[in-house]
């Protein structure tokens, strides 16, 4: 059964990955396989969208631990934005608000980016 | 303990079948009456652990079967999943530093947690050859 999917967009620099669906164990590979699509296409300005995620899992969050830091260390960010509630609170029961950006909308997210780069 | 009402599946140790194991779940989660929230956090709890059992357990082998059987009496709505794979230490669980793990690029070791935090009792149980953990929360 498919109940995942991404769409990549382009807005002016920055690349965002809309999730659409449930991120388990089982879905997990694809989300993945974007982010080191776009580290090696050395984009690193990502912004995941999380309006249409209904679903995550700890296999969705353990992706998002495993590139933040290559993709911090190139100058880059993953900053996530969108997340309904139930989504919020899995990323919250770890701490994950303290440790990453997780912004109101995508608008939010370029701010943001832009500020961290006028203060590096 | 007289369980008021049973519910079982058996279903292949596979991530494919996920979806469908959430899907049991919260049909009778829901039934039960819990609000959104809390079968949300039932459906996480036994993702987690089915997840779990399919790495650690059985080491992806899909041959394997994982048993899960629900059971509501009264205010208690508890879930058991059962596997004959390797056994599990809960004792080796700690809460994860999420910070640390980012530093090491890990990944993982966070779901033990997670379950422990969304349910009220966990509990596991080795005998002979089957496994078993036992989750519950009260409504």
């Amino acid at each position: 059964m498919k109940n995942f999917k991404i769409n990549h967009r382009e807005v002016q620099s920055y690349d965002v990955l809309e999730l659409c669906g449930e991120l388990d164990a089982h879905t997990a590979s694809q989300l993945e396989d974007s982010l080191k699509r776009l580290i090696d296409q050395e984009k690193h300005q990502i912004i995941v969208n999380c309006k249409q995620l209904d679903y995550i899992a700890s296999a969705g969050l353990g992706v998002f631990m495993a590139y933040i830091e290559d993709v911090r260390s190139l100058g880059g960010d993953i900053k996530l934005t969108n997340m309904n509630p139930k989504v919020y609170n899995v990323f919250d029961l770890l701490g994950f608000p303290s440790l990453y950006d997780i912004l109101e909308d995508e608008t939010d997210a370029i701010k943001k980016f832009e500020t961290d780069e006028a203060e590096s | 303990m007289a369980k008021s009402t049973t519910y079982s599946i058996s279903v292949q140790a596979s991530t494919k079948h996920l979806a469908e194991v959430r899907d049991f779940i919260a049909k009778h989660a829901k039934e039960f009456g819990f609000n959104k929230q809390d079968v949300a956090d039932i459906q996480l709890a036994v993702d987690e652990a089915y997840t779990n059992i399919i790495k650690h357990a059985y080491k992806h082998d899909e041959k394997k079967t994982v048993d899960i059987e629900l059971g509501y009496n009264g205010s208690m709505f508890s879930i058991s999943l059962m596997d004959t794979g390797d056994a599990f230490d809960p004792s080796s669980y700690s809460k994860p530093d999420v910070r640390q793990k980012i530093k090491e690029k890990k990944r993982g070791g966070v779901g033990v947690y997670l379950i422990r935090k969304l349910m009220d009792d966990v509990e596991y149980h080795t005998e002979g050859s089957v496994n078993e953990i036992r989750m519950t929360k009260t409504k």
